[in-house]
């Protein structure tokens, strides 16, 4: 049977991982191959590298990046953070990247999934979405690392997404990101029932229970956390070895 | 020990050339006849959509190359589907030919693409060796039926398809074998050792 995945996930600055929480407070978590090599031995299933300081000028360092952890794990990995071109993509694809992550520029134009869905394949094109839920009731999307709401419905938005060729759902609640508190499992049942795309559950793990949730009530495919598993609250074997007892197919 | 990754535009070559430097060894990445023709394996990787990337191949006069190799040649996912015969991807793309089964968009209840680590079994091969029971890593949304014949690991996803096939020298991989831990190692071990 299909696993459900594990997804640790590396904010990267400058070559190197960093975690806040509720995106502010960046502290630096140590370096990012050791890191991905750890998470590796581990038995992480898939790895997520957001660049979170991307901009033209340091693409040529990210590259070089990229192409390290190439070089260093066996197990697949997404790079996300300031793509906004086929060329962008192509450039990654070519250090190894197996799947990227888009974002604001997405919002911002829509086209450029259907641009990468084409060029790359589906399989290759996560579209990330940070949204919160607001005093109407409803859930809108965010950009600026969850600062500025673009006024477009969350659901709307991955229904638009997904028709244009979005190859995987990457959903972040931004009122439970930081918080461990538990993911985001209201909309993330109204998501998963949606699209047809496997779903990556983000922002609020704080204890094993909140995995199981995810998969158990939330419907997806996939959870990722980040400063749970730098700081070493929770490891991976702890989480999956509890899943495997509450019965959800995992890798271990 | 000349191992040679075919790059014609349409593949994760980088990844598969790591993988293979991994385990000690040195990968070309060429689209160069010569180059291929004087390989002692050769792999054909491959991401992205069928119908593209066969007329990648055919600009660069691999069509024809490909299915004469008498050495042992490994299709990666996309590169195992163009070895079929014909795909339902992007309208239908008539595939190189070297396997007769037809390659199919899964249909049904779970999410497509079937993207994540799977189990395999009825594992039937010297590249297999070594490889129980196990879970590698799949990410596509076409697959290959079975076919008793050349099948030689199955997986099941909305129903059994290839997971890997034989003919003569030529082995297809529906799952990453360089994305899939220890596991995917060994697997390119024993091609490379075949």
């Amino acid at each position: 049977m299909l696993s459900k995945r594990i997804i640790p996930c590396l904010d990267v600055k400058d070559g190197r991982t960093v975690k806040g929480t509720n995106f502010v407070n960046l502290r630096d978590a140590g370096d990012i191959v050791e890191l991905a090599l750890r998470y590796c031995e581990q038995g992480a299933d898939e790895l997520v590298f957001l660049d979170i300081a991307a901009s033209s000028d340091n693409r040529a360092t990210r590259r070089e990046w990229v192409k390290n952890i190439s070089r260093a794990i066996n197990i697949p990995f997404t790079v996300g953070g300031g793509i906004s071109s086929v060329r962008d993509v192509e450039l990654l694809m070519e250090c190894g990247a197996d799947k990227i992550s888009i974002n604001s520029a997405a919002l911002a134009r829509p086209e450029l999934i259907s641009e990468l869905s084409y060029a790359f394949g589906a399989q290759c094109v996560v579209v990330a979405v940070d949204a919160r839920k607001e005093k109407d009731g409803h859930w809108y999307t965010y950009v600026k690392g969850g600062r500025v709401s673009t006024g477009i419905k969350l659901y709307d938005w991955i229904k638009q997404a997904c028709d244009r060729g979005a190859g995987e759902i990457l959903f972040t609640s931004m009122d439970h990101d930081g918080t461990h508190s538990g993911y985001a499992l209201e909309p993330l049942s109204v998501i998963t029932k949606m699209v047809d795309v496997p779903v990556i559950a983000s922002g609020g793990a704080g204890k094993v229970e909140d995995f199981y949730d995810a998969f158990a009530i939330g419907g997806v495919q996939a959870a990722l956390a980040a400063g749970l598993f730098h700081f070493g609250q929770l490891t991976i074997p702890q989480v999956k070895q509890y899943l495997k007892d509450k019965g959800i197919e995992i890798r271990l | 020990m000349k191992i040679v990754i075919i790059d014609y535009g349409a593949g994760n070559v980088f990844s598969v050339s790591t993988a293979i430097e991994r385990l000690g060894y040195k990968a070309v990445l060429s689209s160069d006849i010569n180059e291929i023709l004087t390989a002692d394996r050769v792999i054909f990787p491959g991401v992205g959509q069928a119908s593209s990337a066969l007329e990648e191949l055919k600009k660069r006069g691999l069509d024809k190359i490909l299915p004469t190799l008498k050495v042992p040649v490994l299709g990666i996912c996309l590169g195992m589907q163009m070895m079929c015969a014909h795909s339902q991807e992007g309208g239908g793309a008539e595939g190189l030919g070297i396997f007769p089964m037809a390659v199919r968009r899964f249909e049904g209840e779970e999410k497509i693409p079937h993207m994540g680590w799977n189990d395999i079994y009825g594992l039937d091969s010297p590249i297999m060796e070594g490889v129980d029971e196990s879970k590698v890593y799949f990410v596509h949304s076409y697959y290959v039926d079975v076919d008793e014949r050349y099948t030689i690991a199955r997986c099941d996803y909305m129903g059994e398809f290839s997971a890997a096939i034989k003919k003569d020298n030529f082995y297809g991989v529906q799952f990453h074998p360089e994305k899939s831990a220890e596991i995917g190692e060994r697997i390119i071990r024993n091609f490379i050792n075949l």
